[in-house]
């Protein structure tokens, strides 16, 4: 009798095993890895896809996040399959190396500048972030700044170098050379302004309110690479081409254009068209 | 051959910020090294020479904070010190003075439990020794400092290797602020972050060479009272 159950509970284990494998076309190497700047990680969007994407694909996320300056180097050190990123610069020297990859963008958002309630410099009703930053240095407010070679970092050089200020070494500026939530916990302790994501900011708690956000020389574009074969024999170039593939599908599309709207009231991100 | 020229170009070049940032290193780990043995070695001392109820407890307590975690201890600080926290407005918060409260908390409980661990193994025949001779109490202590001075001597030097390798508590309350706060750890993660790794390994380097050279002095000093 008890042999008999255990046939059938075998059995039934093999064919669902079975009807599994033949559901979807599998994959050589199911392991895609992804090296993903922090803000789209650390907002959930990352999480968000991922399931989605495994179901539709079948292939396995695994992400790591860094700042761009780190998360590209994982691309150069073999160590990633395909970069999520955005920093124009940074992507433009990665493919200037010669290995025939392409940059996608695919989405954007907006930088904000936060800073304390009371925006001791004035910034609210800038018309553009250099006319903030000017408000901020001639104030000589507190700035945190991220100081890690991060797409928010160079962004943030770009708006000093539009304005001819060197803020280096300034008593105001302070640079941490940590993540965005480690330098908005910073900002809000110090209460001091700095240069956010829109979306890291949303989800990180704290006092700090935003003062100025989507003017013309804020616009933050995410942008993927697929690390060449030719670099590293071993990347995963099939999987890495199936996420940018799937990624500007209208069911991703839909998905990133629905994400943080139940939450904060508005997208986070926006397709790119 | 590029590393070495990293190296030395760090140390010797133009640029002041690393030799800037071991000055704050050193800064840090000397204090809470220096407030630590204050601390730890007279109560280790008394801990480990004494039999009083409540010893096994207490002992208990010291081996349990010997287990706390960095980033632990950086947290508690930093929610002490933080804008919203009771200790908010002396504004410590991102200095080194809150660093080294941090790492005082930390290596505390670890010269301590040293230090009882080893007066508590001869602290009976040394006891008797000094009773015959009429020194009972807390005169004793004098008597425990130079007749252990050696063992202290490295038991000190642990805890400022503890102090001066430790990252997560002093990047919590230190903020690893350029120019401020950056030690030569906080500064390793981030360049390891930036994916700077030449200049990281490079860092690495700088610090094992002055663990070397403050190993190679205690070790001249043991060497010198032995000889005595």
């Amino acid at each position: 009798m008890k042999n008999f159950k255990k046939v059938i509970v075998l059995s039934l284990i093999s064919i669902l095993l079975l009807s599994a494998v033949g559901c979807t076309t599998e994959p050589e190497n199911k392991v895609l890895r992804m090296s993903t700047t922090t803000s789209v990680n650390d907002s959930g969007l990352m999480a968000y896809l991922q399931p989605a994407f495994e179901e539709a694909t079948g292939y396995t996320l695994e992400i790591t996040s860094a700042g761009t300056g780190a998360a590209i180097e994982k691309g150069r050190m073999g160590d990633a399959d395909l970069l999520l990123v955005h920093s124009k610069s940074a992507e433009e020297e990665f493919i200037a190396e010669g290995f025939d990859e392409v940059r996608v963008p695919f989405m954007y958002n907006f930088f904000v500048i936060v800073g304390p309630a009371d925006d001791p410099a004035g910034v609210a009703g800038s018309a553009t972030a250099a006319e903030a930053f000017q408000k901020i240095a001639d104030s000589g407010s507190l700035f945190i700044s991220r100081g890690d070679e991060s797409g928010t970092h160079n962004k943030e050089i770009a708006i000093w170098k539009s304005i001819e200020t060197e803020p280096s070494g300034q008593s105001w500026y302070v640079s941490v050379g940590q993540g965005m939530g480690q330098t908005l916990t910073v900002a809000d302790e110090m209460q001091a302004y700095t240069l956010s994501d829109k979306a890291t900011f949303l989800a990180h708690e704290d006092a700090l309110v935003m003062h100025l956000e989507e003017t013309d020389d804020m616009k933050n574009t995410y942008s993927m690479i697929v690390v060449s074969a030719k670099r590293f024999a071993e990347s995963n170039v099939a999987g890495a081409q199936a996420f940018v593939d799937w990624i500007q599908t209208e069911q991703a599309r839909k998905m990133i254009a629905e994400f943080g709207v139940a939450e904060y009231g508005e997208p986070l991100f926006f397709n790119l068209d | 051959m590029e590393l070495i020229n990293t190296i030395t170009d760090l140390l010797f070049g133009s640029d002041p910020e690393l030799r800037q940032i071991i000055a704050v290193t050193l800064r840090m780990s000397l204090f809470s090294t220096l407030f630590s043995s204050l601390i730890g070695i007279p109560a280790g001392i008394l801990l480990g020479a004494n039999n009083f109820r409540g010893k096994r407890v207490l002992t208990r307590l010291v081996n349990t904070l010997l287990g706390l975690p960095p980033v632990v201890a950086g947290l508690i600080v930093f929610l002490l010190l933080s804008r919203s926290g009771s200790l908010g407005n002396l504004k410590l918060l991102y200095t080194v003075n809150a660093m080294v409260v941090a790492q005082v908390l930390l290596i505390t409980p670890y010269i301590t439990a040293m230090t009882a661990n080893l007066v508590g193994v001869n602290a009976a025949t040394i006891n008797e020794t000094l009773a015959g001779v009429g020194i009972r109490g807390t005169k004793r202590l004098k008597y425990f400092l130079l007749d252990f001075r050696v063992p202290f001597l490295t038991i000190v030097l642990a805890g400022f290797g503890r102090s001066i390798a430790e990252v997560g508590a002093v990047q919590m309350v230190g903020g690893n602020i350029q120019y401020k706060t950056r030690v030569m750890t906080t500064a390793i993660m981030m360049q390891t972050n930036m994916g700077r790794f030449e200049f990281a390994i490079a860092l690495g380097i700088v610090l094992l060479l002055i663990s070397l050279l403050i190993n190679s002095v205690v070790f001249r000093v043991q060497k010198v009272t032995a000889d005595d």
